[in-house]
């Protein structure tokens, strides 16, 4: 991270104060995780302050990560023209809290909550027209949680008899495989066993 | 005269209409001829990209890049090598870095192409179609002698290229660049002052600068508004640094500008062609680590260290280390973008792909609005909506 991403840094936490929960300066990118119920005001302070001008929100999207609490992430990723940067917002929620929406300060939020409420069932309060998008006209579920399986719970065929598409629950004729490749053999420790004691004796 | 009140009614557009560029369901509503409102649905091309490219390796999920925006595939890749580059740590080789610049700005001109043409037919002229696909019937026999595939070519991987250039490509593809000016000049002859084409698309479905960023516009389309902003130029990546070319931009942000900044990209694009040609370095097109990328077939012959790191790759693929980036490139259609969550294991852990169609889509209401129904496909074919990207 280079250092007028580092001052950024220090200036958000200076002028958000409270909203702040943690800032990540451990990568290449500066990543931000901040209240859930202070995002509207989080976002307009950053489009607006003269020092950040993220005048756009490139992409929203959700990320889960089931062994958390609070399992879902919402993951703002927004571009400054003027000071061509890039930050990263962050904040948790799980499948009961709602987040509040974003649509009245940028625009382009609109869909990519309704696609995050689609995918993951985070839900968007104030959002104008929280529908599903990606998904089927009636699909039940949110495929992008890790509970909910790569082959999905139902499948679709045209039925001849009843001259429309039918859905009817998924069989697969070959188990769905997946390889676990995690090795216990992967990799050597960096303290190979018994090494422990020669550095203990030479502090002794 | 007697007095009839008229009353809106929904009409359906799509999801099978040759102007709607793929399955696009609009339902607009309409006032007589003029659009209130339009919704548009999406998600009938959703093949769950993103959650199949958790379950793969890092290798076997280049191609499904190919399969968002199929018109532009290599751009996507492009992409997505520059995610995983950046969170191993690597950085490709200078001719790895010259082939991918060189094949980004085909792709380029073969997108922009196919658009113009496209949209050329939506709005009446039927011959653009026929003239400009045969040219990118070139652009893809560049694309099969490099990598042997016309579209969905695999060839950008994290840590360079598959493989190099064969002999006399550079020297094709130099001699195209000459003889493509023609048809560049009887496309701008059919298109650019012709009555018919203006008044289907000078101010329809105008956008200014403000509105355009708050809707989360980029590429040409942003650029037709009047705003400056090209990533190539901005936050440059593998050799664009080292380029000299233009941005264009254009001032009303309405369908014609869209038209005019595309013509003139493919100049520009033209001129990152010739000069990477020109200036090509030699060396490796892959880093040198075999942990990342393969050994070359002739070693796997005679090493079996080499064979073992084959098989290793092929079947287990490598490890990410842990972490997370942002990374976009200046695609065709606008800013494409993927959001890479690694979690120290051999596949991805979360992909988000930030396509640029998803964000230009969702504008079509603010575009549409009060305009006639004829003009909904002009805008639609201005945007550039390809329904891989846009459904994932």
């Amino acid at each position: 991270m280079d250092s007028a991403l580092h001052d950024l840094a220090d200036y958000l936490e200076l002028a958000l104060g409270q909203a702040v929960l943690e800032i990540d300066r451990s990568g290449l990118e500066l990543s931000v995780i901040v209240q859930r119920d202070t995002i509207a005001r989080v976002l307009t302070f950053l489009r607006d302050d003269v020092n950040c001008q993220f005048a756009q929100l490139v992409d929203v999207c959700g990320a889960d990560y089931p062994e958390r609490p609070e399992r879902f992430d919402v993951v703002y990723n927004l571009l400054s023209l003027t000071h061509n940067r890039r930050i990263r917002i962050k904040v948790r929620t799980d499948d009961t809290q709602p987040v509040p929406s974003v649509t009245s300060v940028f625009g382009s939020a609109d869909w990519w909550e309704r696609e995050t409420w689609d995918l993951f069932g985070i839900y968007f309060v104030g959002h104008p027209d929280l529908r599903r998008i990606l998904t089927d006209y009636g699909f039940e579920g949110h495929p992008l949680r890790k509970d909910f399986p790569l082959t999905g719970y139902v499948e679709v065929r045209y039925d001849d008899e009843q001259k429309r598409v039918v859905y009817e629950p998924v069989k697969l004729p070959q188990e769905f495989r997946t390889f676990d490749f995690l090795s216990p053999w992967e990799g050597i420790p960096s303290v190979l066993a018994g090494d422990e004691k020669a550095q203990g004796s030479d502090k002794t | 005269m007697t007095e009839h009140l008229i009353q809106n009614y929904t009409m359906n557009f799509g999801p099978q209409h040759p102007s709607a560029h793929g399955v696009l369901r609009l339902v607009l509503e309409m006032d007589g001829e003029l659009i209130e409102r339009a919704d548009p649905h999406v998600g009938l091309l959703h093949r769950g990209t993103e959650k199949l490219i958790e379950y793969k390796t890092y290798l076997q999920a280049v191609h499904y890049f190919d399969r968002l925006d199929y018109v532009s595939p290599q751009n996507q890749e492009h992409a997505f090598a520059l995610a995983v580059e950046r969170l191993l740590g690597v950085e490709a080789p200078p001719r790895a870095q010259y082939l991918r610049t060189l094949y980004a700005e085909l792709g380029r001109i073969g997108n922009h192409l196919f658009t113009i043409c496209a949209f050329a037919m939506d709005i009446g002229a039927m011959t653009p179609m026929l003239w400009g696909f045969e040219e990118r019937e070139r652009l893809m026999e560049f694309n099969e002698r490099v990598c042997g595939a016309r579209l969905h070519m695999g060839y950008f991987r994290p840590g360079g290229v598959t493989q190099d250039m064969p002999a006399g490509l550079a020297d094709d593809i130099w001699a195209w660049t000459e003889s493509f000016q023609d048809v560049m000049k009887d496309l701008e002859a059919l298109l650019t002052e012709n009555r018919i084409f203006k008044q289907r698309s000078v101010d329809i479905g105008a956008i200014p600068a403000k509105d355009a960023l708050d809707l989360g516009f980029s590429g040409p389309c942003l650029r037709a508004s009047g705003v400056p902003w090209d990533l190539r130029k901005a936050q440059p990546y593998d050799a664009y640094d080292q380029m000299d070319f233009d941005v264009p931009v254009g001032k009303a942000g309405d369908c014609y500008d869209r038209y005019v900044v595309r013509m003139y990209e493919i100049q520009e694009s033209l001129k990152i062609v010739r000069q990477c040609l020109e200036r090509m370095p030699d060396g490796p097109v892959k880093v040198d680590d075999r942990k990342i990328a393969p050994p070359p077939r002739a070693e796997m012959k005679s090493s079996m260290e080499a064979l073992i790191h084959h098989f290793k790759l092929y079947t287990e693929g490598y490890h990410v280390p842990a972490g997370e980036t942002y990374t976009a490139v200046e695609a065709p259609k606008g800013e494409f973008g993927v959001y890479l969550v690694a979690d120290g294991t051999n596949r991805p852990y979360r992909c988000k792909i930030r396509s640029p169609g998803f964000a230009h889509l969702a504008a079509m209401d603010y575009l549409c609005r009060g305009h006639l129904l004829a003009d909904a496909v002009s805008v639609l074919g201005s945007l550039d909506i390809v329904f891989g990207e846009v459904d994932r």
